[in-house]
């Protein structure tokens, strides 16, 4: 949610950017003020939730309660940040996270190539049918299928394992939906160049489409992480174990301990997210190429 | 280098039919130009060579193999887009050597080709950059690259020159024909150019809706068009048509139009009495015509182009039809409205049934 809201308004003002400067004069400072003044308090909008915890995971808990709130700490207290790692046995939860999300991400990239590749070039019968009944799932939440899942997931003898984890969410109809239309771009002149220089549809997958589709792979890369990390819903179903607990359910535990260490919480929260954070900064580039690969040509 | 054939091809798309029945073979060595306008099947033709479409009836050989249902990597023939189709995250080099990796011909060798194929079309120095960093021009001469450097039996160029502004495409057609020659290829190039087609076509196959009209060299076709189709296809301006009926006798047959009357020479006059058509087109290329004081057309200047060695007289009959004349840039010129008369060499007339549209002649 965070990277729509920082993301989606970069190619509408570089637009609306080169008009107003060919259109020049005052009112361009004052349109390019108001830009600024609108982008400035969405991004406080964002932010200040972030901020907040940041400043409770440094306050002792009985400021976190006091009114009015404090909105910044005057003597911090930074080993709230060890408590959590060492009491909440973090590192062993986002070490659960890392591998059931690279499971995830992994296995949604995967088959999402394979068959959006399959939906952009391949002639198959009922391809259309089948590519609706594709996007048709984007509009079952999960919660409504939850159950159905469950019981697979025990029937398979995968339950409480990181297979049992991972296995409902292997294939993805918007990640099928990103990389046709990714695939889709590619000129059929590249196709048919690649066929008569003797090359079938998987070398042609692997060795042409997939690279020229990387900003759409990136972006989904980086969507399919953002989900997967997120969850809670279905890791607390799935497991029974606290040692395949992932790191959004260790939070929980770690609240779950007592109202004194909400402070301990907050920073635990901040230490769940570093992850997400380092992945943005790394595919920033590729994230907003991938989104407005669509929309721009070139 | 093999020839190429097209046996009783035919193809169907939905209910369009793309390519009707064709029978068609580009010789060994030769540089056969498909010519049509758009539409007419010419790209589907070219498809149904390199595999990339199936016909739905016929057979394609290349060589003396029937490679009918043999699959477009396995026909052995390189094609050259209009779009270059160059792999845009390849640098020129990788692009080259693309079919030879497909091959697995050892990388020395592969490079060794690569390096004479870059040569050949002068890219060396472009070896190391991408496909966005070149010209038009350039970007051809590396599509090109990628399809000589298999040493296929047969090149395939779907209008590979179309891209190319005025005057690059004239000196790049004739590098391809000079690279035709020097690499003695069957080349199966389709346009719809018809400057392209006369000066770099061994053998010029016109195909309008999917049928073969005619297939010739450049100047028999420009000479003795088959059909009416052919005859204002090629040549600019184009031929000019009157449609009309002939009266008098064997000895002495005249072409009759409202306002119009040409005497026929004997050599057309006797292929025509054995037709005896009804109806008959008249044809008249631009160039047969000329303003004569004892001409027996009488017209009025409406309109002249002057393209510096030539100039284009559009003229109006007495019936209202128009026609165009050519008048080499050193004659004086009419003036615009004026009155004039105007012949037609005999010898360079043409007659075509107007029923079935073919040419009637000796
Ligand atoms: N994949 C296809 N599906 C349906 N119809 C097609 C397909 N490809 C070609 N056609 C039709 O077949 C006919 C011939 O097309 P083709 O592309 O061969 O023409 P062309 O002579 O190459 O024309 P141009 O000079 O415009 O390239 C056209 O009527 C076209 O609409
Ligand atoms: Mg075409």
């Amino acid at each position: 949610m965070t990277a729509d809201a920082a993301i989606l308004p970069g190619p509408v003002t570089a637009s609306t950017e080169v008009a107003t400067r060919r259109r020049g004069g005052p009112s361009r400072r004052v349109r390019l003020l108001g830009r600024y003044l609108l982008l400035s308090v969405l991004a406080v909008i964002v932010l200040f939730p972030i901020y907040i915890t940041v400043v409770n995971s440094l306050l002792r808990p009985a400021q976190i309660a006091s009114q009015p709130p404090t909105f910044f700490p005057t003597h911090p207290i930074f080993s709230t940040y060890s408590d959590a790692w060492s009491s909440g046995h973090l590192g062993h939860y986002l070490f659960n996270s890392f591998v059931v999300t690279i499971i995830i991400v992994g296995g949604q990239v995967l088959t999402s190539i394979l068959a959006g590749y399959a939906f952009a070039f391949l002639k198959f019968p009922f391809k259309r049918a089948l590519f609706v009944l594709f996007l048709a799932t984007l509009m079952i939440p999960f919660e409504v299928t939850v159950v159905q899942n469950l019981t697979t997931v025990v029937s398979l003898g995968i339950y409480n394992t990181y297979a049992g984890l991972a296995a409902p969410f292997l294939a993805w109809g918007l990640g099928v939906f990103l990389l046709r239309q990714a695939f889709l771009g590619i000129p059929r002149d590249l196709d048919d160049a690649a066929a008569l220089d003797g090359y079938g549809n998987w070398r042609f997958l692997w060795r042409v489409a997939v690279p020229l589709a990387r900003p759409s792979i990136a972006a989904l890369t980086v969507f399919s992480f953002l989900t997967a990390w997120n969850q809670y819903l279905w890791p607390l179903l799935v497991t029974k174990d606290e040692h395949l607990s992932t790191v959004q359910i260790g939070l929980r535990q770690l609240r779950g301990t007592s109202l004194e260490n909400v402070n301990i919480t907050f920073a635990g929260v901040i230490i769940a997210v570093v992850p997400l954070v380092v992945l943005l900064v790394v595919f920033q580039k590729q994230l907003i190429r991938g989104l407005t690969a669509g929309a721009v040509k070139g | 280098m093999s020839r190429v054939a097209l046996e009783h091809i035919t193809k169907r798309f939905d209910d369009v039919v793309a390519v009707d029945d064709l029978t068609l073979e580009a010789h060994d060595e030769e540089l056969l130009v498909l010519l049509g306008p758009s539409g007419c099947g010419k790209s589907t033709a070219l498809r149904i060579i390199a595999g990339l479409e199936a016909p739905s009836e016929g057979t394609v050989r290349i060589g003396d193999r029937d490679v009918t249902d043999a699959e477009a990597k396995d026909r052995d023939v390189a094609m050259v887009f209009q779009s270059y189709a160059l792999y845009p995250h390849m640098t020129v080099a990788r692009n080259v050597e693309f079919p030879l990796r497909a091959r697995r011909v050892p990388p020395a060798e592969r490079d060794e080709r690569v390096a004479e194929a870059a040569r050949a079309l002068d890219i060396t120095e472009l070896l190391g950059r991408k496909p966005a960093q070149l010209s038009g021009g350039q970007r051809q001469r590396v599509a090109l690259a990628r399809a000589i450097v298999r040493r296929p039996q047969a090149f395939l160029m779907d209008e590979p020159l179309s891209n190319l502004d005025a005057k690059l495409r004239v000196q790049t057609r004739a590098e391809l024909v000079d690279l035709q020659r020097r690499f003695q290829a069957t080349v199966v190039y389709v346009t719809h150019d018809q400057v392209e087609a006369m000066t770099m076509g061994h053998r010029i196959a016109i195909l309008d809706r999917g049928v073969l009209q005619q297939v010739d060299a450049p100047q028999a076709v420009y000479e003795r068009p088959a059909n009416l189709f052919v005859a204002r296809f090629i040549g600019t301006p184009p031929m000019n048509t009157i449609e009309g009926r002939l009266t008098g006798g064997a000895d002495h047959l005249v072409f009759e139009a409202s306002g119009v009357t040409v005497a026929l020479p004997a050599g057309l006059a006797s292929a025509t009495m054995s037709a005896s058509p009804d109806r008959v087109v008249l044809g008249v290329r631009p160039e047969d015509l000329r303003l004569d004081p004892a001409g027996s057309l009488t017209a009025k200047i409406i309109l002249i182009e002057s393209l510096g060695h030539e100039r284009h007289l559009v003229v109006r009959l007495d019936d209202g039809q128009t026609v165009i004349v050519r008048q080499p840039g050193d004659q004086t010129p009419p003036r615009d409205g004026e009155a004039v008369t105007l012949s037609a060499n005999p010898d360079s007339l043409h007659l075509f049934d107007a029923d079935t549209e073919q040419r009637i002649s000796s």
